[in-house]
């Protein structure tokens, strides 16, 4: 029969016998260490949006639609402009007419089923343009609620949609602060801006940063310090959207204004 | 576990198992915990590349350049100088295998995208020329008067 | 048109790829799995907490509750755009997700109110095959009754007085253990919208308790319904039946809904009752006196364009009429049937208030988005999404309870004195 005394101390004999190898599991762990070898991956994509420079023109929201062949009709679009227009009683007016497919033609503001709102040229205090598309988040709330894991981030940081697994669930779409998803009115599953991951993998510029004609839009390698939209939002004030949801997006702006939803 | 209680438990381990051999079945391979971690990177790594091989169908004007070097150049040396020649003829793809010709589109909307004169200060679009398209020759087409290619030149007839 | 285009109307500034994506059917799912859980809740309250004057009641609830898990599924098939992809959920669940937990949910749920049906009618089968089998010259439908109730006992043959009180052993633990499952089959759905961060209405904690409470509200108002409803027409058949045959015992010999078991059911009802509207109110009242960025839209959500769905007929007519009808002194039968029924009318408004009325409002916090629902379906996009769809899954969950009373009778032989 063990008695007390005897009892505790093979008990500490045994717990610290234990402590060592388990220790030298956490010390010498081979996951870490390589992990620690490939830290970083050497390409995270990042997009920079000129709101001074946007005219209002739609050429992006037009070629995104082609390359990436989302129907031209239909009343979706994995990138769009808005209009933010302040009169002087400081009322702002915000519109997107089909998403900025055809561009702003039209001085008045179109307000849905409220009509069209007239704004006469005198009364504008400030006008601006404001481009959207996926933030490509680094802590992407669409792909945190997605059940089957149909949608997913690539390590270079694009988040992309299997429309082979996508259940059609809309929880991803409900899930995004920005708006930017939607359901293909074809294939019938989730989509949005993958930033033409299959351009930029080939060493291209996404279609909408192709054929904006005034550089509104430029895409980069964020790790890449030379990088020229890496220099922009490393030395000069750039603004993201929504900041306080926590999503941590990757899509910097030059001259966001308080308005801008 | 001689009870009958336990019955209903066999057909449950049953049925699971069953489960487990579909899933065997129904899931694809590479399926799986890639780089982003479960939360982010719970996916089919072969959708990757799958999305990496969509066609790319604008060529940017650099592809246009060889064969159409004259309006090339008369771009090069006009306000119009970078707007890439698929915004107005559409994406190149392959042509001239694919499609054979590109459309020469003429209608006023095209121009009116820039060309409608908005007056908003704190954007780019006040320092762009334009016109009112509700009364500036609603009926006519801008390329009548206006050479697309070279806007300083006039209509080429 | 794209998915939503054809039932949202929008005003002011919505994102463009912004519609009302999540209708009738999101709303009717959380109201199915709701009546699930307070179903077998309120099964439990007589077999864990042995309240004798419920057995009735219970054994009734029991049935029903296991006829609502199809038809709680069937809402989310018909909401799915790809519902034959639907399995995925089970075989790459992506636990991050609240609706992941769906597969795991369902199947718990599921086994343990399977499990305690079979302990509760497992006498019956048996005593049912052994008097077919004593039978001489059986019908085809004989044969395959006895068949079929063969394969149910799963050869558990004993019905001794200890076989049985073994079975109401573990009939009581499955019970007390399906009450936090339950509890969690609704739950979830609650957690599904209260963790979504872009929706200004849905964020908060408190939606998964909101929720629980809830459900065991509309689970225990259904039921008193449909006993009360059951019980007067087992009155009516048998009095029709004794015209055709004066031999058949008379309706002096059934029992009618007792008002003793009902009212006793109706002060649970009321219980959580209080308890489900403290936690909504508690909810408002923080959103108003905190006043965050999200503040002016849902005021004029809130106040103004859904003021009436809201203050009117979910707490009006839902809760306060309800509460004063329950409550008075003198119950009667027909009191009853008007506030549970009203009961029922707040809980389904209550949740499309949480469901639509989270999608009244763009997430630009700039603009509003009005949901018409489809009447009359013109594309099965339209049937599916509309109020067809709608009252598709509100009579299934009948058509499968009695096809269930069928093979698991409410009204056990025993009691048809």
């Amino acid at each position: 029969m063990i008695n007390r005394r005897g009892f505790c101390k093979k008990a500490l004999l045994i717990a610290g016998g234990f402590a060592i190898p388990v220790s030298a599991l956490e010390l010498f762990d081979p996951k870490k260490l390589l992990a620690d070898k490939n830290d970083r991956e050497k390409v995270r994509w990042g997009f920079l949006v000129d709101t001074y420079k946007c005219v209002g023109c739609g050429f992006c929201v037009k070629a995104c639609k082609m390359e990436n062949e989302v129907p031209y009709d239909a009343s979706v679009t994995r990138t769009w402009v808005e209009r933010y227009v302040l009169t002087s009683d400081g009322v702002t007016h915000i519109d997107s007419p089909r998403g900025a497919r055809d561009g702003f033609t039209d001085r008045n503001i179109s307000l849905g089923s409220e009509g069209m709102k007239e704004i006469k040229d005198e009364d504008i205090a400030k006008a601006f343009f404001v481009p959207k598309l996926c933030n490509q988040c680094d802590n992407p709330p669409c792909v945190q609620v997605c059940p089957v894991g149909a949608t997913y981030q690539t390590a270079d940081g694009v988040v992309l949609v299997d429309r082979t697994w996508c259940i059609g669930c809309g929880y991803c779409i409900m899930a995004c602060p920005y708006g930017v998803r939607f359901f293909h009115p074809v294939f019938h599953v989730a989509e949005k801006c993958n930033f033409c991951y299959h351009r930029i993998t080939k060493g291209m510029n996404s279609a909408c940063v192709e054929a904006c004609p005034f550089g509104a839009r430029k895409i980069g390698n964020l790790r890449d310090p030379l990088d020229p939209v890496t220099r922009i939002i490393m030395t000069e004030r750039v603004e993201v959207l929504k900041e306080e949801y926590g999503t941590k997006p990757q899509l910097f702006y030059l001259g966001l204004s308080k308005e801008v939803k | 576990m001689k009870s009958h209680v336990w019955r209903p438990l066999f057909i449950v381990l049953g049925v699971a198992a069953l489960a487990l051999i579909g899933q065997v079945f129904l899931v694809p391979k590479d399926f799986g915990v890639w780089q982003r971690g479960y939360m982010y990177g719970w996916h089919r790594k072969g959708n990757e590349a799958e999305w990496k091989k969509v066609s790319v169908k604008y060529r940017t004007s650099a592809y246009c350049k060889d064969c159409h070097r004259d309006k090339f150049d008369d771009l090069r040396q006009s306000p119009h100088a970078n707007i890439m020649c698929e915004n107005c003829h559409g994406p190149g793809g392959n042509h001239p295998e694919d499609p054979p010709s590109l459309t020469i589109d003429r209608r006023r909307a095209l121009c009116v995208r820039c060309h409608c004169r908005l007056p908003y200060k704190a954007s780019g679009r006040s320092a762009i020329r334009g016109i009112n398209p509700v009364t500036h020759y609603p009926e006519a087409e801008c390329v009548m008067c206006h050479y697309p290619h070279n806007p300083k030149l006039e209509a080429k007839r | 048109m794209v998915h939503g285009e054809a039932w949202t109307v929008k005003e002011l500034f919505v994102y463009p790829n912004e519609y009302i994506y999540w209708t009738i059917q999101i709303v009717m799912y959380p109201l199915m799995t709701g009546l699930v859980a307070g179903a077998f809740v309120l099964s439990s309250l007589y077999h864990v907490f042995g309240v004798k004057q419920l057995k009735d009641i219970a054994r009734f609830s029991l049935v029903f509750s296991f006829a609502l898990l199809p038809a709680a599924m069937l809402p989310l098939l018909m909401h799915l755009q790809q519902p034959r992809r639907g399995i995925e959920i089970m075989l790459t669940p992506h636990f991050t997700s609240a609706i992941a937990a769906f597969g795991i949910v369902f199947t718990t749920y599921s086994i343990i109110v399977g499990s305690e049906l079979w302990f509760v009618y497992r006498r019956y089968f048996v005593e049912t095959v052994q008097s077919l089998r004593n039978k001489n010259g059986r019908t085809f439908g004989e044969i395959f009754r006895c068949f079929f109730y063969t394969i149910l006992t799963l050869g558990a043959w004993d019905i001794s007085r200890e076989a049985v009180e073994k079975d109401e052993r573990a009939v009581k633990i499955l019970a007390g253990i399906g009450i936090p499952v339950a509890c969690f089959l609704h739950g979830y759905a609650g957690f599904i919208f209260g963790s979504v961060k872009a929706n200004a209405l849905w964020m908060t904690p408190l939606m998964p308790v909101i929720f629980i409470c809830s459900a065991v509200v509309s689970g225990i108002a259904l039921c008193i319904v449909t006993y009360i409803a059951t019980m007067e027409m087992r009155k009516l058949i048998t009095v029709w039946k004794h015209r055709q045959d004066p031999s058949l015992p008379t309706t002096e010999a059934l029992k009618s809904a007792e008002i003793q078991v009902v009212t006793m059911t109706v002060r649970y009802l009321i219980m959580f009752m209080i308890l489900a509207i403290s936690l909504e109110l508690l909810d408002l009242i923080f959103r108003g006196y905190t006043a965050v960025k999200s503040w002016d839209i849902l005021r004029s959500v809130i106040y103004g364009r859904d003021f009436f769905k809201i203050f009117i007929l979910q707490y009006g007519f839902g809760n306060l009429v309800p509460f004063i009808l329950l409550l008075l002194p003198r119950p009667t039968i027909r009191k009853v049937v008007a506030g549970t029924l009203l009961v029922l009318v707040g809980v389904f408004m209550m949740r499309w208030n949480v469901v639509i009325g989270g999608q009244a409002f763009s997430a630009s916090f700039a603009g509003f988005m009005e949901y018409r629902l489809p009447i009359w379906p013109h594309s099965f996009e339209t049937y599916k999404e509309g109020l067809l769809g709608a009252l598709t899954v509100g009579i299934v969950p009948f058509i499968l309870f009695w096809i269930m009373s069928r093979i698991l009778p409410i009204f056990l032989p025993e009691e048809r004195h």
